[in-house]
This record gives C-alpha cells, sequence and structure tokens, in this order.
C-alpha cells in the first residue's frame, strides 16, 4: 500500500468574503506526479498556500504525510518553488550558492553551521539545473530565467520526498523547459519523489504527469492521465470558462 | 594619541566601546538594510530618547534614581519599543512600514515632553544626542561588552535561520525555520546595539552607523558572507577615524563618525567601477 502524501478533506477556503476554494478533497499518494492545471483566479495558488501551512483552510482539513498541519514537523521533507520565487530583493547581497545552500537550512539543524559537504549538496542541485558554472554570481546579476533555475535548485537541494512547485518554468527557454520537464520526469520515476506541478502548459505536462487536477474553485476532475485524456476538449472548456483545445503528442509530432 | 590612551581611563573606555560598536552595529544593520527595514534602527534610537530623557527627569526628582545608569532606562524603552513594532506590523499587514513612524512619533513625542518637564539637560543630554568621547564609564564600557557578546553569539548560531529569513521569508516558513522567535530575538537584540551605541555615536546617529557601512559594503560586495566583512571593516574604520578627529577637534564623535561613514560611501560609490574591474579579472583569473 503506498503511502499518503497531501491529503485535503473537504478544505475550503475564503479570501474577505469571496469564497476562493469550496469543498476541495484531493490525494496525493508516494511516487505519484499531479499535474494542477486550470485558468488564471481558479486558485491554484490558494491551494498550493493551504498546502504547505503558509494559509490556514475556513473549513476542511489538510494532512502532510499522515500528520495533521499543525503537528507537521518533518518540513525537511517538501522542496517549494513559488510562483513569484524572483520577487525578492535584486540588490541582495547573496551568491547563487548562499541562496541554494539556504535550502538546506532545516536539514542542517538550529545552532549548526553549514559545512563542505552542504555546499557540496548545493553544488550537485545546481548541476541539475545546469547552473553550477555560476556559483558564486551575485543572484541579483542573474536574468530571470536563470534566477529560476537556481530557485529549483534551492528546492532540490535537501532531497525531498515531495515537490510542490507553482508555475515553476515561467520565464525558462523551452529548450530548457524541455530539460526541467525530463529532469523532474527523473526525480519521480528513479528517486520516487512526489511531485505536484502547477502549469499552464497544459499539453506537455500531462504527457509526464501520471494524475492530473483540473481546479476552478472546486475540483471539476481529478484521477489519472489516462482518464484525463479520455475526456474530450468540450468538457474540459467547461470548466475552464473559454475552450480549449489540448494538442496531444501525437499532432505536434505530425505539425513538425 | 597613544599615550593618552594609556594614560586616560574615559579614552580607553571610549576607544574600545567604539572599537566593539564598529562591529556589532554594521553586523546587525546588514540585517536590517537587506530587508529594507533601515528605519526600524531610526524608530528604536528615537524610543531610546525618550527613555534616556525619561530616567534622566527621574534623577533630577526623585533622590535615589540620581545613580541611575540612563543608558538602563533609555535600552528597556527600545526593546519595548521593538517589541511594539512587531506587534503593530502584525497588524497593519499590508503596511508593515507603517508601524516605524507610529512608534518614531511616539518616542519623540515622550522624549520632547520629559525634556521640557525637566526643563533641559544641558551636556548630559547632548551628550546622549550626538556622542561623547568623555563620558563613557567603565560601566558603559562593561554594558557594551556584555551586549556585543550577545550579538555575536546570536548572529554566529542564527546565521543560516537569519539569512534564510532575510532572503525569502515565505520559503523559510515552509521550509520549517522558526521565524517568529528569532524575529522577536532579532528585534530586541537590534535594541540592544542601539542602547549600547548611542553613548558613543549618540541617539541621532546611532541608525546611520548600522545603515551606511552596510550601503557601502554592497555596493562592493557579491556574497552575503562579503557584505558582512566589508560591514564590520567600513563601519571600523569610520569609528576609529570618527573617534581619533573629535578627541583633537574637540567635538562630539557622532558627527565624525557618521561624516567619516558618508565620505567613505561616497568613495565607495566613485570608485566601484575601477573597483570591481579589478575583482573581476582577479576573480577570473582564480577560476581559471
Ligand atoms: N491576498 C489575497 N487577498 C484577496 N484575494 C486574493 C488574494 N490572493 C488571491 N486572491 C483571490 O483568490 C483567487 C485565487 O487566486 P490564486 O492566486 O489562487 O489563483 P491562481 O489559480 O494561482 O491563478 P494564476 O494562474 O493567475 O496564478 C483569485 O480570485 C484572487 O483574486
Ligand atoms: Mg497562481
Amino acid at each position: 500500500m503506498k503511502n499518503t502524501i497531501i491529503e485535503c478533506k473537504d478544505v475550503s477556503f475564503t479570501y474577505d468574503h469571496t469564497d476562493v476554494l469550496e469543498h476541495i478533497s484531493l490525494e496525493v499518494k508516494e511516487g505519484e506526479f499531479w499535474a494542477l492545471i486550470g485558468p488564471n483566479g481558479s486558485g491554484k495558488s490558494t491551494l498550493i498556500k493551504l498546502i504547505l501551512g503558509l494559509i490556514k483552510p475556513s473549513s476542511g482539513s489538510i494532512k502532510l504525510f499522515g500528520e495533521e498541519m499543525s503537528s507537521f514537523r518533518q518540513r525537511e521533507r517538501i522542496g517549494y518553488v513559488s510562483q513569484k520565487s524572483n520577487a525578492f530583493n535584486s540588490g541582495f547581497p547573496a551568491t547563487v550558492l548562499e541562496v541554494v545552500r539556504s535550502g538546506l537550512t532545516r536539514k542542517t539543524g538550529l545552532f549548526k553551521r553549514f559545512t563542505k559537504r552542504d555546499d557540496q549538496q548545493a553544488m550537485e542541485a545546481l548541476k541539475i539545473v545546469k547552473m553550477d558554472p555560476y556559483h558564486s554570481r551575485p543572484i541579483g546579476e542573474l536574468s530571470g530565467g536563470q534566477q529560476q533555475r537556481v530557485f529549483i535548485a534551492r528546492a532540490l537541494v535537501g532531497k525531498p520526498d515531495l515537490l510542490i512547485m507553482d508555475e515553476p518554468t515561467v520565464g525558462i527557454d523551452q529548450q530548457n523547459i524541455a530539460s526541467f520537464y525530463s529532469m523532474l520526469q527523473t526525480l519521480n520515476r528513479e528517486h520516487g519523489i512526489a511531485i505536484l506541478l502547477v502549469t499552464h502548459e497544459i499539453d506537455i505536462v500531462t504527457d509526464l504527469a501520471s494524475h492530473v487536477a483540473c481546479l476552478n474553485r472546486t475540483i471539476h476532475f481529478h484521477g489519472v492521465q489516462s482518464d484525463y485524456k479520455k475526456m474530450d476538449d468540450i468538457d474540459i472548456s467547461n470548466w475552464y470558462g473559454h475552450p480549449v483545445r489540448r494538442v496531444h503528442q501525437s499532432d505536434r509530432e505530425a505539425e513538425r | 594619541m597613544i599615550e593618552a590612551i594609556f594614560n586616560y581611563e574615559f579614552l580607553q573606555n571610549a576607544f574600545l566601546s567604539g572599537i566593539i560598536i564598529g562591529i556589532i552595529a554594521p553586523l546587525l544593520g546588514l540585517f536590517i538594510v537587506v530587508r529594507r527595514l533601515a528605519l526600524i534602527a531610526d524608530a528604536l534610537s528615537h524610543v531610546a530618547l525618550a527613555g534616556i530623557a525619561g530616567s534622566l527627569y527621574l534623577s533630577q526628582q526623585v533622590l535615589f534614581l540620581s545613580a541611575l545608569n540612563p543608558i538602563y532606562l533609555g535600552m528597556a524603552a527600545a526593546v519595548g519599543g521593538s517589541l511594539l513594532i512587531e506587534r503593530l506590523r502584525g497588524a497593519y499587514r499590508h503596511f508593515e512600514e507603517l508601524a516605524i513612524p507610529i512608534i518614531l512619533s511616539a518616542g519623540i513625542g515622550v522624549g520632547a515632553i520629559f525634556i521640557s518637564l525637566a526643563k533641559g539637560f544641558g551636556t548630559d543630554l547632548v551628550g546622549y544626542l550626538f556622542g561623547s568621547v568623555s563620558a563613557v564609564s567603565r560601566q558603559d564600557l562593561g554594558i557594551v561588552a556584555f551586549i556585543a557578546l550577545c550579538v555575536i553569539g546570536f548572529v554566529y548560531f542564527f546565521y543560516k535561520e537569519l539569512f534564510a529569513l532575510s532572503f525569502d521569508r515565505e520559503y523559510a516558513k515552509v521550509s520549517g525555520v522558526q521565524g517568529k522567535l528569532i524575529q522577536t530575538i532579532f528585534m530586541i537584540i537590534v535594541a540592544l546595539v542601539i542602547g549600547a551605541s548611542m553613548r558613543i555615536v549618540g541617539i541621532l546617529l546611532v541608525s546611520s552607523l548600522m545603515t551606511l557601512p552596510v550601503a557601502a559594503a554592497i555596493q562592493l560586495a557579491k556574497s552575503f558572507k562579503g557584505a558582512m566583512l566589508y560591514s564590520i571593516a567600513i563601519g571600523e574604520l569610520s569609528v576609529l577615524i570618527g573617534l581619533v578627529s573629535a578627541y583633537y577637534l574637540d567635538i562630539a564623535p557622532g558627527g565624525t563618525i557618521v561624516i567619516t561613514s558618508v565620505i567613505i560611501l561616497l568613495l565607495v560609490l566613485l570608485f566601484k567601477k575601477t573597483w570591481q574591474k579589478m575583482v573581476r579579472t582577479k576573480g577570473e583569473a582564480d577560476v581559471v
């Protein structure tokens, strides 16, 4: 039996009287790769923040690794890339390596200092996103896409069991997106890391993900990828709110 | 000068406190500046003013308080102010910076009331406002040394957490860093450093010693560690040059220290390009 990593039970959330999320129930199990999709303002980032414990649900409950959110302590098991991760103060004096290493803060433990080993791990994480040649550069002097890759490295450095990413590929060029997704696939298939990925790149991701959740205030569909693909475009357009035409792998190849 | 330092205890006190403050004020200042909270130091120093003025007034009025070192009440007020700022920042979630002018005005207000109640304090108060070479006692030096130990211990043991919180508060929270606790300790320590520094640089100029060396340092540094070292070096340089010239010119050291750091900052801005070129070519040589 696979363990449940994220368990949302009947979760609702209200921002100053507007219901943003209603009755969300979702289970992510070990080794699964979930794509969370939905139009702008559908509540994806809000759901992610609830799962991370950054905000509290108005009702319902969320468990992480089988533990109630309020008593969950194993935060080093989660890697996170936020939607606005490069909204930091761009004059901040820190090197790429220092930023990535900060992802090990919790793992290294209170009162302890970073060691050479921590630096090596940070370098390995940078290699995964191909940013290792930039390790001593100030973070503010990188391009937006490069910064984003550094933040992905920060999420990976602690070797998490669960990766949560909110539109991590924003600002990353086509070629690097492709290699980023194949990296996610490797992390998922070979290292067994569970992934929850928010994205607007519906076509690419549904080919990679094992599961898909469609969100627009409520969950309109959740299940394995093959079932999602069986839905027709009309159903999808209905919950998406505007017409959507999915391009399948075969179509894309035909186009080339 | 050197001879005078050996001969006069007051000069030893002033220089030793100055050297210590030159380290701890910019060290904490770095964490304040990178979070764009430079005005917090200003607000807290004005709250310290309220405490100092209150203490001076009480020592005029109440006989058994006349020997009380005003630094204690000044520090206590600053610590209280720092906790209040944290509270207010929580209350005005979208206007966090609003907490700062509220506290700052309250500090000046209370200070002004005590000063006018006492019909002025003359030289005593001027010493607290702009610093003094001659007024630092052994007791003051002891307090400064003790606070320095707290500050350096705190930054040493919580370096990772402080960095994570300063760089990205949301990520730090997600990864389980004890943000609230560390932030509260941090604010208390900032208040203590302000209390410790005001004897030398004065209440009105404490915040400059916390921010100006950092402003120059982040122009030069590529890493956080580097920014820290540059901040301390520039802070120390300003304090030493400032104290020596204050001694010779017989004026308040606060002014000379801060003006020195302003000049260093201007020089850094002027020569930044050349400097960076030097470091770059050297750095590239190292990599190859
Ligand atoms: N801080 C906030 N205060 C009030 N309402 C908010 C806040 N943040 C988001 N909302 C509202 O909540 C709803 C969901 O926002 P959310 O950011 O979760 O959407 P999203 O699905 O991530 O959108 P996008 O694709 O644009 O990232 C939106 O209608 C938005 O207006
Ligand atoms: Mg979003």
